[in-house]
């Protein structure tokens, strides 16, 4: 089966000056239509590197990305970015934030109705609608951050890339907003990639987990297929055999493996 | 390729019990009459401590100059003298025995021009210095340096150029109130945080549209900084320039009353040159108020 997302030989080195340091060595993955794969790793190992290459707002030193069997090497709305911090324009509404978007990948192929229709459905899907006239500054982190994802979502990506989604926010709003992505992916099927430092989080929503190595020259160190059904519920997981066995398999990784590479 | 999510059911879109809570806000409006007193409070605190100390200043000017022999007038002097200009400043009897109201205009008109100009040439020329390294290594230095001449040693060479002196002062307006713009716009422009320019990207805006949607709007706070300083040195520089190019205008006009002596016509001028120069400033203040309301991050 050809992989939808390849990313193929991926090193990526930064040179400042007559220093360079190497970020990413040899990055191999194959992502398939529909799956939902989160990358781990302490934080500087160069998985937000990682996903600014897959998005295209950083270049891959050698190697490159393939989304169904075509290299991108551009940023587009085809592999829309929920970033860390939201990112949503503080002098646009809700509304106009996700609206922004839509009027660009649209277009051509929806009329002005359409579109609004289009933006006002995808609100409604984080359940943001309430709130499309409020500006970024009146809205809470978590309302923020759904609005951010209903905004990647309108693009409709055929990769979703999520950079640490839910970093900045409370353990409570965290997990609203995690059952919500859920129910979205379950919904819509949406190929969904993650950036995350966060191993309940990473368990809960992955198909498979991608464990990084410490940088500098950061390869993926293992991945972990999770066999839990969907949908999954997040009590009842918390006794489930198969949740603690990864759950166990990803913090062995990242507490016992990364200090063994630290130190070769 | 065409996303399921538009045949499904809005409603199953969400876990049940998940969603954020949505509380409608409706503060409770106190009573009318309370909202009056409040306000008229407010002001109060505001209005009656300035005039309070203009009232002090004016006695003890009025004390210290009402003497025989004092080289000033005292304030009831100054308002004796020009009576006639404050009560009338429309009168126009040709040449440049106009009313005052003329004399402010014809300089408001120089300054609009000569601002305007240097409004836009200031942000255009700060978002390429902004924007781009090898325009800023270039004319950075330049910019630090004619900066800093002043306003009134550009008027010779202006007049030199023009032979006239309309355009010159003009001109003189013009390059006093730009370089503030410059560098304020550089400087907002170069602080456009990372994430926005990533949001376009991925948006893939064009250079016309980031332009329009991303870089104005997130630099609006510091253009209207520069914006602000800019009107400021404008009005300065003015009524210096008039001073030297004569004709009508509030700066000439504060000079030919000095050649005739008229020192109470002076101060009734500069009172008026501050109240406008505030004006003009507040004016500016409060359009970025509104252009930029949003903008600050959060």
């Amino acid at each position: 089966m050809t992989a939808y997302l390849k990313l193929d030989h991926i090193d990526k080195i930064f040179t400042r000056g007559a220093a360079s340091t190497e970020v990413l060595k040899d990055i191999n993955l194959t992502i398939e239509k529909g799956e939902y794969v989160s990358i781990i790793g302490h934080s500087g190992c160069g998985k937000s590197t990682l996903l600014n290459i897959i998005a295209g707002l950083t270049v891959a030193t050698t190697g490159g990305v393939l989304l169904e069997n075509r290299e991108v090497n551009s940023p587009g709305p085809d592999r829309a970015v929920v970033f860390q911090n939201h990112s949503l324009l503080p002098w646009l509404t809700v509304y106009e934030n996700v609206r922004l978007g839509v009027d660009k990948v649209f277009a051509k192929t929806k009329k002005r109705a359409e579109r609004d229709a289009w933006v006002m459905h995808n609100l409604n899907l984080v359940q943001m609608a309430h709130a499309k006239d409020k500006r970024p500054s009146e809205i809470s982190g978590g309302m923020k951050q759904r609005v951010g994802i209903a905004r990647a979502l309108a693009m409709e990506p055929k990769v979703l890339l999520l950079d640490e989604p839910f970093g900045a926010l409370d353990a409570l709003t965290r997990a609203h907003l995690q059952d919500s992505v859920m129910a979205l992916h379950q919904k819509l099927g949406n190929t969904i990639l993650m950036i995350t430092h966060d191993v309940d989080e990473a368990v809960l929503l992955s198909d498979r987990i991608v464990m990084m190595t410490n940088g500098p020259s950061a390869r993926i160190g293992e991945v972990l297929e999770v066999p839990l059904a969907r949908p999954r519920k997040r009590l009842e997981l918390a006794t489930n055999a198969t949740y603690l066995k990864c759950r166990q398999r990803v913090l062995e990784f990242l507490y016992e493996r990364h200090r063994f590479v630290e130190a070769a | 390729m065409n996303m399921p999510a538009t045949k499904m059911d809005i409603e199953t879109a969400t876990p049940t019990g998940t969603a954020a809570p949505v509380v409608a806000m409706t503060p409770k409006r106190p009573p009318r009459r309370e909202t009056y007193a409040r306000m008229a409070r407010e002001t109060a605190v505001r209005v009656i401590p300035p005039l309070v100390v203009v009232a002090l200043l004016m006695l003890i000017w009025e004390l210290v100059c009402r003497r025989a022999g004092s080289a000033l007038p005292p304030p009831s002097k100054v308002f004796k003298d020009t009576k006639e200009l404050i009560l009338d400043p429309f009168f126009d009897h040709g040449g440049i025995d106009k009313g005052l109201f003329w004399h402010l205009s014809a300089s408001l008109q120089r300054v609009a021009l000569g601002y305007s100009l240097s409004a836009i040439a200031g942000i255009a020329l700060g978002v390429l210095v902004g924007q781009s390294v090898w325009a800023m290594r270039g004319l950075d230095p330049l910019f630090q340096v004619l900066r800093t001449i002043p306003p009134l040693a550009w008027l010779p060479l202006s007049l030199a150029a023009f032979r006239d002196g309309q355009p010159s002062a003009i001109f003189v307006i013009f390059i006093t109130s730009i370089w503030p713009i410059i560098i304020n716009t550089a400087v907002g422009v170069r602080n456009i945080p990372q994430d926005y320019r990533n949001v376009a990207a991925v948006v893939q805006l064009n250079p016309l549209e980031f332009f329009t949607k991303i870089m104005i709007p997130a630099a609006a706070p510091y253009i209207f900084t520069g914006l602000r300083i800019g009107i400021g040195l404008s009005w300065l520089a003015i009524v210096a320039a008039e001073m030297l190019i004569g004709g009508v205008g509030i700066g000439f006009f504060i000079w030919d009353a000095w050649n005739s002596s008229h020192i109470s016509e002076i101060i009734l001028a500069l009172f008026y040159v501050g109240i406008i120069g505030f004006v003009l400033d507040r004016l500016i203040a409060g359009v970025g108020k509104i252009v930029t309301r949003g903008t600050a991050l959060n």
